[in-house]
């Protein structure tokens, strides 16, 4: 009977392993574990064995059965798995065709530079000031230390809408408007971006209307050298820290001693190129300290209070940044234009 | 203001340095230096030559075979310039010389003739074209005086000089003078100035019994002096003063002329010559001009004047409109023998009118308009005169005729040696700053830190502390001073809440796919009344109209963002851009005013406009183009966001497309709205079928309420519910809908809308509209029951508010 219940093992192992189908082991297992099935059958025969024989036979019979069953989940999860395969391999993609595209949105070149150097200045401290577009003469000239008939208003071309009212020609207009609601008694730390307007035809040079971000920081004791040392940090930050900073002495009406910055030039690091026109300087931005006029007509006594101010231009620090070459390039918002900007 | 450095050595000695060198320290004193031009590049081998003979070409009718006399030999040389002639001194260029352009000269034969050389024009010396005296214009150029045969031409014309180009601002009118640059440049290289001291032969003749001075317009004239020159020979200017008024950018005319244009220079004093004999009378008027009186000037044009100007008359008649321009009938010509030299002092704003009335802007009226020193007036006019004594000959009446009400004072300025330090974060010694005001050259009274500066007149830049603390800084030397940040109390930098919501705001949108753009505020008068939103337009306002615009393109102050905006959607679809999604927010500007006395509202809007394909994956079948439905879209996620209720109702607008348009209201007020540009604009805008948005955003600023605030997540389990109903094709889907929340209110959730059908198996004139429905309870498991309850109620107030019915 041991050798009876070996061949059926042999056999249904050798079955098992040829099996190339679910149904073809369904029916192995019939064939063999099933109630009619021929290791079935055999042991019906246990009866018939001596006392002696029928633990033996009965534990080699359960060891057949064991044997063959697990055998058979074995190629069952085996099959599975081919199966598994085949399909998945039926499921393969081309990962070469393109993705679905996501619509790229995004701010406005200048709006980035604006926002980095609001988020710069605001980390030292500084408020963010808004101010009118359409700014009376009071504001955007006398109280600047500009009066009627000054000769540098010749600087200036203005869009006159009134004989009181223009359009502004500069951000500075915010400092005054800003210092008169601190009261004179409180220091004011500001910055203020904005639009602002000239008398210029349009051309690859000029617009007649553009950006500026005006700074200004009055307390008691501010130094000519805190001037210094704000722009030097400022101009690290948005033009990379191996950048040098040069101050020159110039001319505001709104401050004295006033001061124009360059900075190393970084197409050829200073050693002069047609970018710097071979100054190997870059100028950058306005300022100074604030003018005492200016100062006491918003009722800051200049005995007591000091400050500096500063005045640059979001284009140009587009221009020299990313080599825009065209200012026009920021009012026809060409798509091809704007879309570069949205790169890390 | 051009420097001539050969000039400048005149008055101070600049060593060694390069003119890149000092250009560069001038610059970073405060004076930007533009740029340096070499008069020539460098020329060796051109020597003065003496022409022996001058004789046809036997070979060529326009070529002359001229021997030449260079010193160590005797040059045959070739020349085709008309001018050549035997006993001229020339400028010529030797076998091996280099001329400007790397023009190298050799020894050539001209038709079977050697020429060993060139004779030069000052073209071909390198000397620009526009400087060039017009009678050495066309030819060769001849040397005026004795020059010494062999010598070489290079500094006898100058050719070695390099000229500095100061770009002065306002302040620093100092530097329009020759002398103020000396200064300035004695003050950056520690150097001494060396000023002309002019010095007058006596005459036995006095100037007082020629001519009387009067003058009436005190307050726009306080100095006002003549001196009379006699017997004036009119003639070329000398070599070095002609070379001088060149570098300077001034092509040398006369003597006479060229003299009162070198000390216009050298001085930064305007002068004015008359022919004396052409004055018809021995007074000099100076007065206001009358109303409409008129006078010929100089360049032949007839000025009608007014009451703002200043004239200078003869007594009668104006001979000179006051520091522009003098009069055509006292002009100085060749015949000229007897001149009136007039030096003033006139008040900058009458100059600055009449330059402003008539145009004419000359280096006179410049630097009269910027103002001049009061010190150096009656010294410019004695220089002149020992120059004209000099070079043309003249005899100077003894005595200068003048009025004189002049304030020659110079500024006191105090300052502390403590309170500099103070305010430029130096350390400087009370020893230093004396150094500094030596350099200046300004007169001083010092007690131990303290200093009285008197600032001199040259500089009427200078009146209080902060002019000179600039004074000291930049001698000192921005560069030197020390880096530090504000040591101040420090206060929380931060956006405020209004601009952090515009920043968020931008954000969601880009997010969402959205390009900012910046446009112009200024538009035409076409665009300015078109897209106003309806809540704007009702209001009447009135556009505003700039008084002088640069073009009829920007105009007008903005109403709506919106044509600029649509002007950027043609820009780009011209140039095959058709897929676009555009955002901007900015300010309009509101008035009622016709002629504006107040500043207008500046209110904040969000407009967009958006076209093309919003979707596109064309090969996996997906794409949309962008629809109301899109835009519709964007809006509600940004009031979702903003958590503002905002409603959305159909409205005719003029410029908009009549059934795809709505106004958006939160709490019944218009705060925008949404929808397809007409067609019939799209077409005259060139631009494909675009929708637009555009909101107040003052009244979203009014509306959010930000609020921090947790609603608990819920605990019991949600059921849908689907209903469909068929209603008339007018009905609108969210009257139902808000039916519908209102009745299944509060267990209803959500309600949103999942189909909507017209067409085949539909009756005519009826469309199913799906909703699906979501109930939940914060406290418990809703039962079957308790939803049927619901959704039965829901189903008869839809019948019954709507004629409805259930679609099967």
């Amino acid at each position: 009977m041991k050798d009876q219940l070996a061949s059926i093992e042999r056999e249904a192992l050798n079955k098992i392993a040829d099996a190339e189908s679910m149904k073809e082991l369904q029916e192995i297992k019939v064939a063999y574990l099933g109630k009619k099935g021929s290791l079935t059958s055999v042991l019906r025969g246990m009866g018939k064995l001596s006392k002696e024989e029928r633990p033996v036979i009965g534990e080699f019979a359960n060891r057949v059965r064991e044997n063959i069953t697990t055998s058979l989940d074995e190629k069952t999860e085996s099959l599975e798995q081919m199966a598994l395969e085949k399909q998945l391999e039926k499921e393969t993609i081309d990962v070469t065709l393109p993705g679905r595209p996501i619509k790229v949105g995004g701010p406005h070149l200048l709006t980035k530079i604006i926002e980095e150097i609001e988020d710069l200045f605001i980390g030292m401290g500084f408020e963010v000031r808004e101010g009118p577009e359409v700014e009376t003469d009071f504001y955007n000239f006398e109280s600047l230390n500009l009066p009627k008939n000054h000769p540098a208003r010749d600087m200036q071309d203005t869009f006159f809408i009134s004989k009181e009212l223009l359009m502004r020609t500069q951000t500075s207009p915010v400092q005054a408007r800003t210092m008169r609601a601190y009261g004179g008694d409180k220091p004011v730390k500001m910055i203020s971006p904005g639009k602002v307007y000239r008398r210029d035809t349009d051309d690859a040079t000029h617009s007649h209307q553009f950006t500026q971000i005006e700074g200004l920081y009055i307390d008691k004791n501010v130094r000519m050298s805190d001037l210094k040392g704000t722009l030097d940090t400022f101009a690290k930050k948005i033009y990379g820290k191996d950048r040098e900073i040069r101050l020159r002495p110039s001319f505001f009406p709104f401050t004295e001693p006033s001061v124009e910055m360059d900075i190393s030039c970084k197409v050829c690091d200073g050693k002069g190129c047609s970018v710097c026109k071979g100054s190997g300087w870059i100028e950058i931005l306005g300022a100074g300290m604030v003018h005492p006029n200016v100062l006491s007509m918003a009722g800051y006594d200049p005995d007591v209070y000091s400050g500096f101010a500063f005045g640059m231009g979001p284009e140009r620090i587009a221009m020299l940044k990313y080599g825009v070459n065209d200012i026009r390039q920021f009012y026809t918002n060409d798509i091809r234009f704007l879309k570069q900007y949205h790169k890390a | 203001m051009l420097v001539s450095l050969n000039w400048l050595k005149n008055y101070v000695d600049i060593g060694t340095i390069s003119p890149e060198a000092l250009a560069e320290k001038i610059t970073k004193s405060g004076i930007e230096v533009d740029g340096i031009e070499y008069v020539a590049d460098k020329t060796e081998n051109v020597v003065v030559g003496y022409v022996q003979s001058c004789e046809k070409h036997p070979n060529a009718d326009k070529l002359n075979l001229c021997q030449v006399d260079v010193g160590d030999e005797i040059l045959q040389i070739i020349c085709g310039a008309p001018n050549v002639e035997q006993g001229q001194k020339v400028a010529v260029a030797k076998p091996g010389a280099v001329l400007p352009g790397n023009f190298k000269i050799k020894k050539v034969k001209l038709r079977g003739i050697e020429s060993n050389g060139m004779i030069c024009s000052l073209q071909e010396l390198g000397i620009a074209e526009k400087y060039i005296p017009k009678d050495s214009a066309d030819g060769i150029y001849v040397f005026p005086e004795a020059v010494t045969v062999g010598e070489s031409v290079e500094p006898l014309l100058n050719l070695n000089d390099a000229i500095l180009e100061f770009d002065l601002t306002p302040n620093r009118t100092d530097c329009l003078s020759m002398l103020g640059v000396a200064y300035e440049v004695a003050a950056i290289l520690n150097q001494s100035v060396e000023l002309p001291a002019p010095q007058l032969q006596t005459a036995t003749e006095k100037a007082k019994d020629y001519i009387t001075v009067n003058v009436e317009a005190k307050q726009w004239n306080p100095y006002y002096g003549v001196f009379v020159v006699k017997d004036v020979k009119v003639k070329p200017s000398p070599l070095w003063m002609s070379n001088y008024l060149m570098a300077a950018g001034i092509r040398p005319i006369n003597n006479v002329v060229d003299i009162t244009n070198y000390v216009l220079l050298e001085y930064g004093q305007p002068l004015h010559a008359y022919d004396n004999d052409k004055l018809q009378s021995g007074n000099i008027v100076v007065r206001r001009a009358k109303d409409n009186e008129t006078i010929v000037t100089l360049d032949g044009e007839e000025r009608t004047l007014s009451e703002e100007h200043v004239v200078i008359t003869n007594g009668k008649e104006p001979i000179a409109l006051a520091g522009v321009m003098g009069g055509l009938d006292t002009e100085v010509t060749d015949a000229t023998e007897n001149v009136l030299l007039e030096v003033a002092y006139f008040d900058s704003s009458v100059v600055r009118n009449a330059v402003k009335a008539t145009g004419l802007r000359s280096e006179s009226s410049t630097r009269f308009e910027k103002g001049i020193d009061p010190n150096r007036v009656r010294e410019a006019g004695l220089r002149a005169c020992e120059l004209l004594e000099k070079y043309a000959d003249a005899t100077i009446l003894t005595g200068v005729v003048e009025f004189d009400e002049l304030d020659r004072n110079e500024k006191q300025v105090d300052m502390d040696t403590f309170e500099i330090n103070k305010r430029l974060g130096t350390n400087l010694q009370a020893t230093e700053i004396v150094q500094i005001l030596q350099r200046l050259q300004f007169d001083f009274e010092q007690q131990d830190s303290q200093f009285k500066v008197y600032a001199p007149t040259r500089r009427g830049d200078i009146s209080i502390f902060e002019d000179m603390l600039e004074e000291v800084a930049r001698i000192y030397g921005y560069d030197n001073l020390p880096y530090t940040l504000p040591a101040g109390a420090s206060q929380a930098g931060a956006l405020s809440n209004r601009q952090l919501l515009i920043r968020n705001v931008k954000h969601l949108l880009e997010g969402i796919g959205l390009m900012e753009s910046r446009t112009y505020t200024l538009t035409s008068e076409a665009a300015v009344d078109k897209w106003i939103s309806p809540e704007v337009r009702e209001k009447q306002y009135i556009p505003i109209e700039l008084k002088l615009p640069m073009s009829e393109d920007h105009k007008y102050l903005r109403l709506s963002l919106l044509p600029e905006l649509l002007r950027v959607i043609s820009y780009n679809q011209a140039r095959n851009q058709m897929d676009l999604a555009y955002y901007e927010m900015g300010s309009t500007f509101l008035t009622k005013e016709k002629e504006l006395t107040e500043q207008p509202d500046e209110r904040l809007r969000l407009s967009g406009a958006l076209t093309g394909k919003w979707v596109d994956h064309p090969w996996q079948q997906e794409g949309k183009e962008v629809d109301f439905y899109v835009v519709k879209g964007i809006l509600e996620r940004l009031f979702d966001y903003l958590r503002i209720t905002v409603s959305y109702e159909q409205i005719k607008l003029p410029e908009m497309h009549p059934g795809r348009t709505a106004v958006l209201k939160t709490k019944d007020k218009i705060i925008g709205f949404i929808g397809q540009v007409h067609p019939s604009l799209q077409r005259e805008w060139d631009i494909k079928d675009t929708y637009v948005f555009d909101i107040n955003m003052e009244e979203v600023f009014a509306s959010y309420n930000h609020v921090h605030s947790y609603d608990p997540i819920p605990k019991y389990p949600s059921i849908a519910r689907d209903i469909a109903f068929v209603l008339d094709e007018h009905v609108l889907a969210g009257d139902v809908k808000q039916t519908i929340e209102e009745i299944g209110a509060p267990l209803v959730k959500r309600v949103d809308v999942f189909d909507v059908y017209q067409g085949e198996h539909m009756e005519e004139g009826k469309k199913s509209v799906a909703f699906s429905l979501l109930y939940q309870h914060s406290e418990k498991t809703l039962t079957d029951e308790e939803i049927q309850v619901s959704y039965d109620k829901i189903i008869e107030a839809v019948k019954q508010s709507f004629n409805a019915y259930i679609r099967s």
